[in-house]
């Protein structure tokens, strides 16, 4: 394998969490609701699926168990924020909180135990192809999950009456209920696949990324996440290009880190954070492409009135 | 059977006061909860936890010591979240503030002066509100989301301080251990007696009470609630909302940063890769435990003081995890936010298809 298959290749895996934790994130926000809590739901997902795994044997039973903890965690955020109409943005403050803290507490019989790694897929003949045959078709399976993710939402959002209802809830909750639509039924379901995927990118982390249990392992992720989302102009083929571009950011860290270039590895971590902060910059000054999306229920609680 | 709400006419003033009291008793029932799931004792780890800090004066010491950043701290938050400005980087600016305070005992160490522990206490309010400024000014200027920018600056600041601290200015005569020289005594903030006690608290008490008359007697007071409460209606009174997100910015900013460095001036002594134990995100939880209230915080910042002092605790005695005090700090955000519900709303339990009319 040359260099730069192998840079290519961890630039995949560094990508491939936030891709994951922002595309349910992108749904939730087309349907108006804003989780802040992916930080949380992401870190729950990680450590139920490492303790899972270790407790079966089963990488791939951890897997559906960090998707459950996401889950539970979302449906937390969407009792709150949904049944109750309590404030979003401190709502999902609260979830990445409690994630971080309960997150400790159950990994704390788990700091420092060999993990358990997701077999890598390698499609027979295909996988030896020169150049592409690693980079395509021998990927971790969530890798190809993450992608599918992305064409599913892409499609379910722009081509099927379900994408139509998300995106009229999001956009005028009002008029949607007007219509009989279930605008709250509608967010809980959004919400609930927002935790199952930022679950998943938890488990990307315990069981691929570095197989392991370290506390606070998301290091941000589910916040840079979120600022995908809003660089995405939630549109689903920007976010997974600007994921990628983010995990390169990343990747180009680590590497001249490790090449020991004259330059603090404090800064070279800061990298990714610098990097969003930028992103979010470029993104708002332009001004149409970022209003143009923006669902315009975003945020806003719902009470139907009977 | 479905849960509704149902709006009252007026919000209730009783569980305007009740609620955060239903919300740690809640917290205390799932904590005793979660102790029996880890098969511990619950009534035992709940006493150890909530009573035993104020049962000896070596621990109240310390639960005051705790109160101080986090009063300070969530006062400011009070006022920004109540004028509906977003800033949850307040664990950053508590770090640049006491990175900008601690230039004089690292550069100017020979200066012995009174005057030196002021300006340590004042330039640590201009690091955090500097740092603060940058969302603000993103905030205003591109309509850049405020919370995603303040929270990267947090992994910014603790980056740039462990930088400093191992590297340029780590203590030469330090045998290699990752901090600065320790803080001369007239760099340091006087304590009570020989207590650990200092006059941080006091100086806390203080702008709580100060921002209290602010928020109650003052057209600025008035202002930020009322752009908290309806935007449209403070535009047309001429507040300008670019105006509150600076000021709430800088205020909080500022007092995150004298937090930071009355935080190394006063129970650490210098500077080191950790001053906070996540301060900056437990003062949200006051804020809002406070009732957005610059005297509900005070209360609010002791109760959450005892609940880091308890944690020690229960780790000490009972062997559990020092995270504990994490998600019992989660849990009382979760509930109080649950019981704020009812200050709007009535709940009401629909028989059948709540649906169907």
């Amino acid at each position: 394998m040359s260099a730069y298959e192998a840079i290519l290749l961890t630039i995949i895996t560094a990508s491939t969490p936030l891709l994951l934790a922002a595309i349910g994130e992108l749904v939730v926000e087309r349907s108006g609701v804003l989780n802040l809590g992916l930080e949380g739901m992401m870190v729950m997902g990680a450590v139920c699926g490492f303790a899972m795994a270790q407790v079966t044997g089963s990488p791939w039973l951890g897997v559906l168990m960090a998707m459950l903890a996401g889950i539970a965690m979302s449906m937390l955020f969407a009792f709150l924020t949904q049944t109750l109409v309590t404030n979003q943005v401190a709502t999902g403050l609260s979830i990445t909180l409690l994630g971080l803290g309960l997150s400790g507490l159950i990994g704390s019989g788990f700091v420092g135990m060999p993990g358990i790694k997701l077999e890598y897929i390698s499609i027979p003949v295909l996988s030896d192809l020169p150049v592409v045959g690693k980079l395509v078709f021998g990927q971790d399976p969530l890798v190809y999950i993450s992608i599918l993710l992305v064409l599913g939402v892409s499609y379910m959002l722009k081509r099927t009456r379900m994408g139509l209802i998300i995106r009229a809830v999001g956009q005028n909750h009002d008029s949607a209920h007007a219509l009989g639509y279930s605008v709250i039924k509608v967010r809980y379901a959004c919400i609930a696949f927002g935790g199952m995927t930022s679950g998943l990118a938890g488990a990307y982390l315990s069981l691929v990324y570095t197989p392991q249990w370290i506390e606070n392992m998301t290091a941000g992720r589910g916040w840079i996440a979120l600022a995908l989302v809003v660089f995405s102009t939630w549109l689903p083929g920007r976010l997974a290009a600007g994921a990628y571009l983010f995990g390169g950011v990343w990747i180009l860290g680590l590497y001249a880190q490790g090449m020991g270039v004259g330059i603090p590895s404090q800064l070279l971590s800061s990298l990714p954070y610098l990097a969003t902060i930028l992103a979010l910059i470029v993104i708002s000054t332009n001004r149409r492409l970022s209003v143009i999306n923006t669902p315009a229920s975003l945020g806003q609680g719902f009470v139907p009135d009977r | 059977m479905q849960l509704i709400l149902e709006k009252r006419a007026q919000a209730s003033r009783l569980m305007h006061f009740a609620s955060p009291v239903l919300a740690i008793g809640l917290t205390v029932i799932l904590g005793g909860l979660i102790f029996a799931a880890m098969g511990q004792p619950p009534l035992k780890a709940l006493y150890l936890y909530f009573i035993d800090p104020l049962t000896n004066l070596w621990s109240i010491e310390e639960v005051l010591v705790k109160a101080a950043p986090l009063v300070l701290i969530g006062v400011g938050l009070s006022v920004t979240f109540r004028a509906n400005v977003w800033n949850i980087g307040a664990e950053g600016q508590l770090t640049a503030g006491a990175l900008l305070g601690s230039i004089i005992p690292i550069f100017f160490a020979s200066w012995q002066s009174p005057l030196a522990l002021l300006v340590m206490l004042i330039l640590g309010m201009i690091g955090g509100a500097l740092l603060a400024a940058i969302p603000a000014f993103l905030k205003v200027r591109f309509g850049v989301n405020e919370i995603l920018t303040s929270l990267m600056l947090v992994y910014i600041a603790h980056l740039l301080l462990d930088w400093l601290v191992r590297g340029p200015w780590k203590d030469p005569h330090g045998y290699n251990f990752p901090k600065s020289v320790s803080f001369e005594g007239w760099q340091l903030i006087p304590t009570f007696g020989d207590g650990r006690v200092h006059l941080g608290l006091v100086i806390a008490l203080l702008i709580a009470l100060l921002l209290y008359w602010v928020m109650t007697r003052t057209i600025k007071g008035f202002e930020v609630r009322v752009i908290g409460a309806a935007p449209r209606a403070g535009a047309f009174a001429g507040f300008s909302q670019s105006r509150m997100v600076w000021f709430c910015f800088l205020l909080s900013g500022g007092l995150a940063g004298l937090a930071g460095i009355i935080e190394v001036a006063g129970t650490i002594g210098q500077l080191q890769p950790n001053i906070s134990p996540s301060y900056g995100f437990t003062a949200i939880i006051v804020a809002f435990l406070g009732r957005l209230n610059p005297i509900g915080v005070i209360f609010a910042g002791l109760l959450l003081a005892v609940s880091y002092i308890g944690g020690e605790g229960v780790q000490i005695e009972l062997g559990v995890s020092d995270k504990t005090a994490q998600v019992f700090q989660g849990m009382l955000l979760f509930f109080i936010l649950m019981c704020d519900t009812l200050i709007h709303y009535r709940l009401r339990l629909l028989k059948g298809n709540g649906g169907a009319q």
